[in-house]
């Protein structure tokens, strides 16, 4: 099965978990266990991933572990919809923060939002290996590259 | 371990492990507010003191180029890189050093024999690999193949990660030209008995090449008792510099390889008519070499023999010993690599839990380990899996160091779970 409409417009992720929620949690955690736990927790809002979707041109190179990343854009509302997969817990939890920041935006919206400054804010790129940040990085830049062709 | 050339059976003396942790200034430090637990040595060791004095005074008091400079510094370089030749020539048992080529690392000198021996090659002439080796020693076969259509073919590995004796004994034949293989697998810590499969080779006429950027680390290789005809390795896995490698080749088969690359250092006399190669081993050696960082190698062999092999081998093996016993205390874990004979490496996976977090999540305790497919995706593909992590343990490692480990892998399997 493809992925429905419904399932890029059900993503709770930037919609009915928001960016400022996300922020006002963090300011909430002290250590790296309840940092990484709740980045995990957060993963596990991810809507499933369609089988058939994970195709090489659905991948994210560039990451240490699988990655895969799929878009829907709205023509009702002008916006951009994602789904994002990976076979690591800590990847899908940067996903979903990666998702709460830009997902259901228009492609302008989306183009115009400082994804470095949240991770800057978010102290995230201090805690994760380059390694990391690199397959962070990748996926920004996929989503950024769609945002782009749908805003031509 | 078996198929160790200098292998001493007599009681080993124990080491003094805090002692040889002094000698390692980088592993003092914390990482994420814990002490460092350094355990990804198959990846690159630590360096201790001497290597960094030596290189430190080489660039202080005599460097210069080599082998051309009419004066004082210049003598002084070449007599220390010559020197650090012969400690490597020493090292390996080789018969001469004309037999010791510099180069980049394991991947260069593989790159070297097999651009080396590209001319003896025809369609349907057969290289065999294993299925355990790093990506260096495929890759470069499979380039040299498609350019004379011979063919690169993987001896089997049996599920404990042994080499599969059977499949080697079936795939050698007329047609194999050359033997390609990893002395020990930089995932399985497998230790291959090389010198058994050589002798096979060799009566065939095969010519011989082994990888042992993982095995020098861990004990000292003697090619002549080995029977290869090339070996190869690393310095910065064997606590040495960056940027360096050695490649042992036999002298008549060097004679007859041309040369990698052309350039400086590696002609005798250059003219638009006709340029003639130096001698060995400067014909392989073009360009200014790594000077300081031979001088570096050298430091490191002479710390390594320094501290004894029977002493190490022993400590290595007791590492392994007590993470071997812990893997039951954290549910789910399984050993991918369970050969009879090992080095000190251990790659695991955990029911449910995804190598990269682990390696994160670790490396927030400290812990430094490798995750991934570790440049052997074949091997990968034959456990089923897309990767794994991989703790690999040094002579400087401690048994509360591997306790480390295992308390900080049971903490994430309750973060996660």
């Amino acid at each position: 099965m493809t992925a429905s409409k419904e399932q890029f417009l059900n993503n709770p992720l930037g919609q009915k978990t928001t960016l400022d929620e996300v922020l006002e949690d963090f300011d909430f955690l002290d250590d790296w266990e309840e940092r990484y736990a709740y980045i995990i927790d957060l993963g596990k809002q991810l809507p499933a991933f369609p089988d058939d979707e994970r195709l090489e041109k659905n991948f994210v190179h560039g990451c240490q572990s699988q990655v895969w990343l799929i878009h829907h854009y709205d023509d009702e509302s002008g916006k951009l919809f994602l789904l994002i997969d990976s076979d690591a817990m800590i990847v899908r939890g940067l996903a979903a923060i990666i998702l709460v920041a830009l997902n259901n935006k228009t492609p302008r919206e989306l183009l115009a939002t400082d994804i470095d400054e949240l991770f800057e804010r978010l102290d995230l790129f201090r805690h994760i290996s380059p390694t990391r940040g690199n397959g962070l990085r990748a996926m920004v830049g996929k989503i950024r590259d769609i945002a782009a062709a749908e805003a031509a | 371990m078996s198929d160790l050339s200098t292998a001493n059976t007599t009681a080993s003396p124990v080491l003094d492990v805090e002692a040889i942790r002094r000698d390692f200034p980088i592993l003092s430090q914390e990482i994420n507010g814990k002490p460092l637990v350094y355990l990804d040595n198959g990846a690159s060791a630590q360096k201790p003191e001497m290597v960094l004095d030596a290189m430190d005074r080489y660039y202080r008091e005599m460097h210069s180029n080599v082998h051309r400079g009419a004066h004082t510094l210049g003598d002084r370089a070449t007599t220390a890189f010559e020197g650090a030749r012969e400690t490597v020539r020493s090292f390996l048992n080789a018969q001469s050093t004309r037999e010791i080529i510099w180069t980049r690392g394991t991947t260069e000198a593989i790159n070297v024999v097999a651009n080396g021996l590209a001319p003896r090659l025809k369609e349907g002439d057969e290289i065999l690999v294993s299925h355990m080796e790093h990506h260096a020693n495929i890759v470069p076969w499979q380039m040299v193949a498609e350019r004379t259509g011979a063919k690169v073919i993987p001896i089997q590995v049996t599920p404990e990660g042994e080499l599969d004796l059977e499949s080697f004994t079936s795939l050698l034949n007329e047609r194999t030209r050359i033997l390609a293989i990893t002395h020990v697998s930089n995932v399985l810590g497998t230790i291959n008995p090389v010198r058994s499969v050589i002798e096979q080779a060799k009566k065939l006429g095969v010519l011989t090449l082994v990888d042992g950027a993982q095995a020098v680390p861990h004990f000292r290789p003697d090619v002549q008792e080995l029977g290869c005809d090339f070996y190869a390795f690393s310095s910065h896995k064997l606590f040495g510099p960056t940027g360096i490698g050695v490649l042992y080749g036999r002298a008549e088969l060097l004679e007859e390889m041309p040369p990698y690359q052309g350039g400086g250092e590696m002609i005798e006399r250059v003219s638009f008519e006709r340029t003639t190669w130096n001698i060995l081993p400067y014909k392989f050696e073009a360009g200014t070499p790594p000077i300081a960082e031979a001088v570096g190698l050298a430091a490191a062999i002479d710390y390594v023999e320094g501290l004894g092999r029977p002493a190490m081998e022993a400590a290595e093996s007791a590492l392994l010993q007590r993470a071997n016993e812990l893997v039951e205390t954290v549910p789910g874990m399984e050993i991918i690599g369970t050969a009879r004979q090992k080095v000190p490496v251990m790659s695991f996976k955990i029911a449910g839990l995804h190598a990269s977090d682990i390696g994160t999540l670790l490396d927030q305790q400290g812990i430094a380990i490798r995750t991934g497919n570790h440049c052997a995706m074949p091997l990968m593909d034959f456990y089923g899996v897309t990767g794994t992590a991989r703790a690999s343990f040094a002579v400087y490692n401690t048994l509360e160091e591997v306790e480390k480990l295992f308390q900080g892998l049971q903490k994430i399997q309750r973060l996660l779970t």
